[in-house]
């Protein structure tokens, strides 16, 4: 049964051990601890709730919840290891859905005011919904990359004041009501279940984590990335074009926010306007308890992939073991505190070394 | 020193509003030699090298690079043509391996496709980096972890061992030594010492009179955005250099 996390983590762990950032496998993990902690968290609900957590339709359903918020979270990891900080990307994503939703319903023939049910659109239409998101999410990304980098507004400014441009912008576009008319080709088939019995979205999930690990962890364009959470003004003055790396950082994780928007709206067969609001603070406990460093120049694909599944396989234990849900948020504020905690201690243990 | 000297800036004027940093000011140095440029605070030291370094651009005056006059628009320009500076603050990447800050900015490429997707020879830029701190005796504690947990002065020779790997004409240096302790800054200008017999030009530029005459071959006085003093380090004392810097008794004690 081995869904989603598994599968990720070998794929991208053969990855990090050739990793250019110090052969610190405790860093390269979170720290260890917090993927021991995942593993003691599935071994304890499995051992409470045998034939309930550890079905098939469970795990499916926990690596379902993940796919979206991984999808974010690795380009979030991006931008938090270059030093940044995204707090647009959900924002972004519901902007990014509602384009797609209104281009498809455009290109399908609008429905009598289209406000409800599935289009029989092609797949051609669907294709062009999915370019239409992911450009509107990666232009998105690269106005923020552009003001971090170019205007040299603080990342915390720039991306909360794009959070209310995009999200007011998807308001508008809609009059705040939610388009509720997309193909049924993509709730189907994106939504539905694909090779070897997986979802569709797990495996988007699945690659773009890989992709996202591949380029982090083996390319040039990685190693800028590291460079720049590190020290800025050591790779400026190392002839790397400082400028042009940020807007593409910012640019990838908005355009896998519209990668999302299209998971989006294929898993939920509606633009979700109102649902995304956490999706910032959700991505940004992930990419922290993964190991990345709040300072930047630190941190790896995989230990990203461990801090989504923590939360999300907390509140479905809970629930499984009947625990109140409300008590995972509380846990999730413990467990990320005592993260960041942590890495300081590991900090402050380097300096004084 | 024999021969025409391998950097040579003439006449370099450099106003800042009211302020004069450079007024005039004469430069020299030679392959294969360690020249320290000393000056009192605002002598302008900072501003010759930033000139000399490509960092900033002089109001008149000319640069020559092995007799020919060169303008840097740019650092970058500097760097392509041998010169390099290690900065006080370092400039390292400190979550990043020694190697890979060796090769920081000029990573290389595998031969082929995965060169042309961007993908990173790591093992080769390891080796050479390893090649690199052999040559100039740099002993690391290891080539993995990162540059952050690494002493000061191995730091320091990090900075140093990366400007020789890239510049084969020029390099200054910034108070090298001035946060490191006795051993370590041994080390450090040892590795100067090594650097410079691979025929490389080392600017000191350095506030400790004692080191200075211990370790240069040379010394320049800069005093009010001019040179005012030349010195053959052998030739020179502590009283001498105080009293170059301080009253600008133009001494052209050698060169």
């Amino acid at each position: 049964m081995n869904i989603g996390w598994r599968k990720i983590g070998t794929a991208s762990s053969d990855v990090a051990a050739e990793e250019g950032a110090p052969r610190d496998w405790s860093r390269l993990v979170g720290g260890g601890w917090v993927f021991l902690l995942l593993i003691a968290l599935i071994a304890i609900f499995t051992i409470l709730r045998p034939t309930q957590f550890g079905s098939s339709f469970n795990l499916s359903n926990i690596a379902v919840n993940a796919a979206i918020l991984l999808v974010l979270a690795v380009g979030q990891t991006f931008v938090m290891i270059a030093a940044g900080v995204d707090l647009s990307i959900g924002a972004v994503l519901v902007f990014s859905s509602v384009v797609a939703a209104r281009v498809m319903l455009m290109l399908a023939g609008d429905q009598g005011g289209g406000a409800y049910g599935t289009t029989n659109a092609s797949l051609g239409v669907v294709v062009i919904g999915a370019v239409a998101a992911i450009l509107s999410g990666a232009l998105w990304g690269a106005l923020n990359g552009f003001l971090v980098a170019v205007a040299r507004i603080p990342p915390l400014i720039v991306t909360l004041g794009t959070l209310g441009m995009a999200l007011g912008g998807a308001q508008i576009l809609t009059g705040g009501i939610d388009v509720r008319a997309v193909p049924e080709l993509l709730v189907m088939g994106l939504g539905g279940v694909g090779l070897f019995g997986l979802p569709n979205l797990v495996q988007i999930a699945v690659l773009t984590a890989i992709l996202g690990a591949i380029v982090l962890h083996l390319t040039r364009f990685g190693v800028h990335v590291y460079a720049i959470g590190s020290n800025s003004e050591a790779a400026r003055r190392s002839g790397i074009r400082i400028a042009q790396r940020l807007i593409v950082i910012y640019a990838i994780s908005g355009g896998l926010a519209g990668v999302a928007a299209i998971m989006s709206l294929a898993r939920y067969g509606t633009t979700t306007i109102a649902g995304h609001a956490m999706d910032n603070l959700a991505t940004i406990s992930a990419v922290i308890l993964g190991g990345t460093s709040l300072f930047g120049g630190t941190g790896s694909i995989i230990g990203t992939v461990i801090g989504v599944f923590i939360p999300i396989v907390l509140l479905n234990g809970f629930v499984i073991i009947g625990i109140p849900p409300f008590w995972q948020t509380v846990a999730m504020g413990a467990v990320l505190i005592i993260s960041v905690f942590t890495d300081q201690l590991k900090r402050r243990a380097r300096e004084r070394a | 020193m024999t021969g025409a000297p391998l950097l040579e800036a003439r006449g370099i004027k450099r106003r800042f509003g009211h302020v004069t940093a450079l007024d005039g000011a004469d430069f020299a140095v030679h392959a294969g030699e360690i020249c320290a440029l000393i000056g009192d605070n605002g002598a302008g030291k900072s501003t010759l090298v930033k000139i000399l370094s490509g960092t900033d651009k002089p109001d008149n005056g000319e640069i020559l690079l092995d007799g020919q006059p060169v303008a840097f628009a740019a650092p970058t320009d500097a760097q392509a043509k041998g010169i390099a500076t290690v900065y006080q603050d370092l400039a390292l990447a400190p979550n990043l391996t020694p190697a890979a800050n060796l090769f920081l900015g000029r990573e290389l490429l595998f031969a082929g496709w995965r060169g042309a997707l961007g993908f990173v020879d790591r093992r080769t830029m390891r080796m050479r980096a390893e090649a690199q701190f052999q040559r100039l005796g740099v002993r690391l504690r290891s080539q993995h972890v990162s540059v952050a947990s690494l002493s000061g002065g191995q730091r320091q020779s990090v900075a140093i061992a990366r400007a020789a790997l890239w510049a084969d004409k020029v390099i200054f240096m910034d108070e090298p030594t001035a946060a490191l302790g006795v051993v370590q800054t041994e080390r450090v200008l040892d590795l100067i010492r090594q650097v410079r017999d691979q025929g490389v030009a080392v600017v000191l530029i350095s506030h400790n009179m004692p080191q200075v005459l211990k370790v240069a071959d040379r010394i320049e006085v800069l005093r009010l955005g001019r040179r005012v003093a030349r010195f053959k380090a052998r030739d020179a004392t502590i009283e001498s250099l105080v009293a170059a810097m301080t009253s600008g008794l133009a001494v052209e004690g050698a060169s």
